[in-house]
């Protein structure tokens, strides 16, 4: 998901665009692929490079906010790109995204159905995505200070008990999401009443918490500097190869199911190399590489079968069917919702 | 020097001015275009009387007085550093004044990251306070760790026009002014002081001015809980993508910036002090 790589994409984008100005002087086809940032082993790239003799022009992003101004921006005209559900929603919705035909991309059938299932929420009619890593937003924890049954429920982030000791999300909907989900309403509602509550919860929580924090929260939490943190389910796993007493869960209200997605936009020059790429990151040797570099849940069923017991139980890193079927896929928000969001979060932030 | 030499020699200056039109006056520009104009891209005033929306001017006020605060407190180190520093021998001077400088060497981004890591709960301060049987303080993700980055990033902006304006006091006029009889006291209020007035005005737009802008150190040392009007700007251009809101916000920042240099240079011209811009 977003991840920090800040410093890892600059010298990436820096080289980029200097390779775009050296112009393609030979008849070597290219492939323009836009990705997360460390969200592809490079192994895996080089290999797909020797295969098939296409090159890969490969470039990455931080946010989901920022894919979005650069693909709009139009001065790179991408094959392919990996993005988060709720972008792709509103791509699609603006009409950036060409048909894939799943028929001509045999390794699809690798993958899981009921993650295809839940693509639906921005993708119902299955045409235009192919799942690539999915997760979860949940509660991390430290062990050495709060019981593992406390943490059922998303009561505890307001619990005066631990305060000072909380780190919410910095980012909008991944922290609107816990007092909404809290109240049982829908991560998706852009009911006023129901966000203004959603609100004031927030803002009676707010002198609890230690920090609204993103990227930072894994290393925070290995730190011990704070106990509770809301986090990405891959945030947690690598907050936990940092610490030991760090554990993950979903609370028991439901909460976000993410799931990361390839897509071709309608800048693609070869959408047959474009299915090329996609075929060859399902199938099973590479989807293991990655999965190995990235440590997300896979949708590739394949590689999933291959995983030992502990790994395939690890429920940091593969949510059970259970959590899955409490939780909800992100959908984009309309002009009005966007709005209101906008407002209340500063709303939250200034006082 | 004949009119051709002239010419010349303003050519040289082609390549900075091209600069400053490219990179200063077209984006000021264009921050005029889309702070006046809506989405659609018709005229409106909405986006600069937002300021007024109770959110925003919370956190212009916050912004105020938290670049105040770390202005008083840089004036309050710099001046007397800035004596003691003019007082050393001159060649221990100039290595003094190097060790100043030598943290704006490195990047803005990595001292205040060094920050968070001294300041947080486990961190290194608090460490220290622990062995010696204190209780912990929790700084980090506060105004005041915000106010305590701002005025370690923004001192030497301080201490240097000072230091300078002191530096330049020939040691005969202080020599004549006690000749004829004044004490100590009387040579700092009716000489030193007066000659540095300049310094300590271009130290204090120096400090106030990027005070009141930051975004970045209350970003990292407020941990998302502190924020300032330069926040909400950002916020604007990268979160709501509301790049008119952003622009209208921008020109009212830059019209408070515009307003505190104009009146702080009216004042320096009364005092007799140099010009400072």
């Amino acid at each position: 998901m977003k991840r920090k790589l800040l410093l890892a994409t600059v010298p990436l984008l820096l080289a980029a665009a200097f390779a775009g100005c050296g112009g393609n002087g030979n008849d070597t086809e290219v492939l323009t692929v836009l990705n997360y940032g460390k969200y592809f082993d490079p192994e895996a790239l080089k290999l797909f490079e020797e295969e098939t003799g296409i090159k890969v022009e490969y470039e990455e992003y931080e946010s989901p906010e920022e894919m979005y101004t650069k693909y709009k921006a139009g001065s790179i005209d991408y094959d392919l790109l990996c993005t988060s559900d709720y972008i792709i929603e509103k791509l699609i919705g603006e009409g950036e995204a060409l048909e894939m035909e799943h028929d001509d991309i045999p390794g699809y059938q690798n993958l899981d159905p009921s993650i295809i299932d839940a693509s639906a929420s921005f993708d119902p009619e299955h045409k235009y995505t192919l799942p690539y890593f999915y997760g979860t937003v949940g509660i991390l924890y430290n062990t050495d200070e709060v019981n593992d049954a406390e943490t059922e429920s998303w009561d505890i982030l307001w619990d005066s008990k631990y305060d000072g000791k909380i780190i919410m999300e910095n980012s909008m909907r991944d922290c609107f999401l816990v007092p909404l989900k809290r109240l049982g309403y829908s991560l998706n509602t852009t009911d006023e009443a129901q966000l203004n509550e959603a609100l004031t919860m927030l803002l009676e929580q707010k002198p609890l918490i230690y920090a609204y924090f993103v990227d930072e929260t894994g290393d925070e939490m290995a730190a011990a500097n704070a106990s509770l943190a809301v986090a990405y389910s891959g945030e947690a796993a690598y907050a936990k190869s940092l610490a030991d007493n760090l554990s993950y869960t979903v609370p028991k209200e439901g909460s976000n199911l993410w799931i990361d997605s390839w897509f071709i936009p309608k800048t693609c020059k070869s959408t047959e190399n474009a299915k090329k790429f996609l075929d060859f990151l399902c199938r099973k040797d590479i989807a293991r590489m990655n999965f190995d570099y990235v440590y997300y849940a896979t949708p590739n069923t394949a590689v999933y079968e291959d995983l030992d017991e502990a790994t395939k139980n690890d429920t940091t890193i593969f949510p059970t069917q259970e959590t899955i079927a409490n939780c909800e896929v992100f959908q984009s928000l309309d002009e009005n919702g966007t709005e209101l969001y906008n407002r209340l979060w500063k709303e939250l932030k200034a006082n | 020097m004949n009119f051709k030499f002239q010419f010349k020699r303003q050519f040289l200056s082609g390549p900075y001015m091209a600069w400053i039109v490219g990179f200063i006056i077209l984006p000021i520009l264009m921050i005029l275009y889309y702070g006046i104009t809506d989405s659609s891209g018709s005229f409106t005033l909405q986006n600069i009387t937002a300021i007024t929306e109770p959110i925003h001017m919370k956190a212009l006020l916050l912004s105020l007085k938290l670049a105040l605060l770390c202005t008083a407190i840089c004036l309050l180190l710099a001046y007397p550093l800035a004596m003691i520093l003019n007082g050393l021998h001159l060649k221990r001077q100039s290595f003094v004044v190097f060790i100043f400088m030598l943290p704006m060497w490195m990047n803005l981004m990595l001292r205040i990251l060094a920050w968070q890591l001294l300041l947080s709960n486990n961190g290194i301060l608090n460490t220290v306070l622990e062995s010696l049987g204190l209780a912990k303080v929790q700084l980090l993700n506060t105004s005041s760790a915000v106010v305590f980055g701002m005025v370690y990033d923004f001192l030497p902006f301080m201490i240097l026009p000072i230091y300078n304006s002191m530096s330049r006091i020939g040691s005969d006029v202080i020599d004549a002014a006690k000749d004829l009889g004044a004490n100590t006291l009387q040579v700092f209020l009716k000489i030193i002081l007066p000659l540095t007035v300049s310094g300590v005005i271009s130290g204090i737009i120096m400090v106030f001015v990027p005070a009141l802008t930051s975004f970045v150190i209350s970003d990292l040392l407020g941990g998302g809980k502190v924020l300032l009007i330069g926040n909400v700007i950002e916020q604007e251009f990268m979160q709501s993508m509301d790049w008119n809101m952003g622009s209208g916000l921008s020109i009212v920042l830059m019209v408070f910036v515009i307003a505190s240099m104009a009146f702080m240079n009216v004042h320096g011209n009364e005092e007799g002090g140099a010009a400072v811009w």
